[in-house]
């Protein structure tokens, strides 16, 4: 579905993905982990044009691009097809929850106002924020802001969602509410692609792992075999650290 | 006080008033009213980096708050014609004050534009809306709730303002002021009188203010 061939990134002469490969295939849900600097949200964020890459293919469905030189209407229209959750959760704060997963459908794919809330409404549902839907995104504690970011994102039915560590800005007792939405969405068969430091969440819901560390892929594969048999000595040591006990 | 006094004062009042409500209103609401469209334009050019525009924009806001207003009018009004170009002294107040707002404020709704986080915008991108979209939903209302306030303190200050117009030949309430004062010799008493009239506007205005704040007030920038 999404295949990424050699995306090259630098910041200031500073190479931050060295030549990076990933495929998508429909109803992946990949967890890309790695340590700080790693380069794992630049990854996402060049990929959704966020940031833009310095060279490398994107294949989407059947069209491919070239990530050097892509037009502002081949990012608009691959834009239509994928959504983004952050990390700081970004709701429009001049609109309410409501108005947050609405405004993409009314204002950007011209859906009816009845139609648009509608969705609105059923998303709000699925990630249980349906009775917050006239509340300002000021009103409302991270996780639910988080939560409403996702109804966002799912309101155009993408075929892909990319997470930026969607719990790295929460307070510890607000992480079960995100990581459960998305561990639904997961159940649902989204195709996801997660950027987390959530090690015990990406052993649970991902099929797949990618392990970034200094722009690089060090190891990536079927998620149960980088959990349980992880093949290089770095990525051992990176879960011998994370998992370990305090 | 005496009777006289008192008597001055009394007639006085519709003198100055009426100009007030005719001129001194209308000048400022339409110059402000062009001000805010001028300082919204020269925000956004500098905002979106438009080459060329953004030049322009220093450059003119250089020149309209590097010089004094009093100057401003009186090279458009007394200046101008030496060129052919002679303007009324209404549409040259007009033309002056909105020029000379416009560049403050364009600073102001600038500096608004660019508290809005990067973020809101990247969130627009991603829920599939276009950079013009983004710029007239999310940042344009959220700037603008931030520029409220200091646009606000502007308003009130160009009320005060327009009796520079006075000098230009503009019949506003400074200038029935002075007729008065010319015709009854009673400066201290009518100078004071005119003070209190902008007093009496700008304290309407201030309560203005703190009712819109509250009106766009429903969300928190934060």
């Amino acid at each position: 579905m999404l295949k990424i061939e050699s995306i090259k990134k630098s910041f200031n002469g500073l190479d931050v993905l060295k030549s990076i490969d990933l495929e998508v295939d429909k109803g992946d849900v990949i967890a890309i982990l790695g340590p700080s600097g790693s380069g794992k949200t630049t990854l996402l964020r060049c990929i959704n044009f966020l940031e833009s890459a310095d060279g490398g293919t994107m294949t989407f469905d059947e069209d491919t691009y070239d990530l050097g030189h892509v037009s502002k209407k081949e990012i608009a229209a691959i834009r239509k097809k994928t959504a983004f959750v952050f990390q700081n959760y970004n709701l429009f704060r001049n609109k309410t929850a409501l108005e947050n997963v609405t405004e993409g459908l009314i204002i950007g794919r011209k859906m009816p106002r009845d139609k648009a809330e509608e969705i609105g409404m059923k998303m709000l549902e699925k990630v249980g924020m349906a009775d917050r839907r006239d509340y300002y995104p000021h009103q409302l504690s991270g996780g639910q802001q988080q939560r409403v970011a996702i109804a966002r994102a799912l309101a155009p039915n993408p075929e892909i969602i990319y997470f930026d560590e969607p719990t790295s800005a929460l307070d510890p007792e607000l992480i079960g509410e995100v990581l459960t939405v998305i561990r639904n969405l997961a159940n649902e068969g989204m195709t996801m692609l997660i950027v987390t430091h959530e090690i015990n969440f990406a052993k649970n819901v991902a099929s797949k792992v990618l392990f970034m560390e200094n722009g690089y892929v060090l190891e990536s594969g079927d998620a149960k075999t980088f959990f349980e048999n992880p093949k290089e000595e770095r990525t051992k040591e990176f879960l011998r650290n994370v998992t370990r006990e305090e | 006080m005496s009777d006289r006094l008192v008597g001055i004062l009394i007639d006085s009042l519709p003198k100055i008033i009426i100009p007030g409500i005719k001129v001194t209103i209308p000048l400022t609401a339409l110059s402000f009213t062009f001000a805010l469209i001028i300082a919204t334009v020269m925000a956004m050019v500098q905002y979106a980096d438009i080459r060329g525009l953004k030049q322009f924009a220093r450059f003119y806001i250089w020149i309209f708050r590097g010089t004094p207003l009093l100057v401003q009018l009186f090279v458009i009004f007394y200046g101008l014609p030496s060129l052919g170009v002679m303007i009324d002294p209404f549409p040259a107040a007009v033309l002056v004050f909105s020029l000379n707002e416009g560049a403050y404020a364009s600073e102001t709704m600038r500096a608004a534009l660019e508290s809005v986080p990067k973020g809101q915008i990247e969130a627009g991108y991603c829920t599939g809306l276009s950079y013009l979209q983004i710029m007239r939903r999310i940042v344009l209302p959220q700037a603008l709730k931030t520029a409220f306030p200091p646009l606000s303190n502007s308003l009130i200050s160009m009320v005060k303002d327009t009796s520079l117009a006075a000098n230009i030949t503009v019949a506003e309430m400074f200038m029935a002021t002075q007729r008065v004062v010319a015709r009854t010799y009673e400066p201290l008493a009518l100078y004071i009188e005119v003070g209190l009239i902008y007093l009496v506007i700008c304290t309407v205005l201030t309560r203005v203010q703190s009712w819109g704040e509250k009106k766009i007030g429903s969300y928190e920038n934060v």
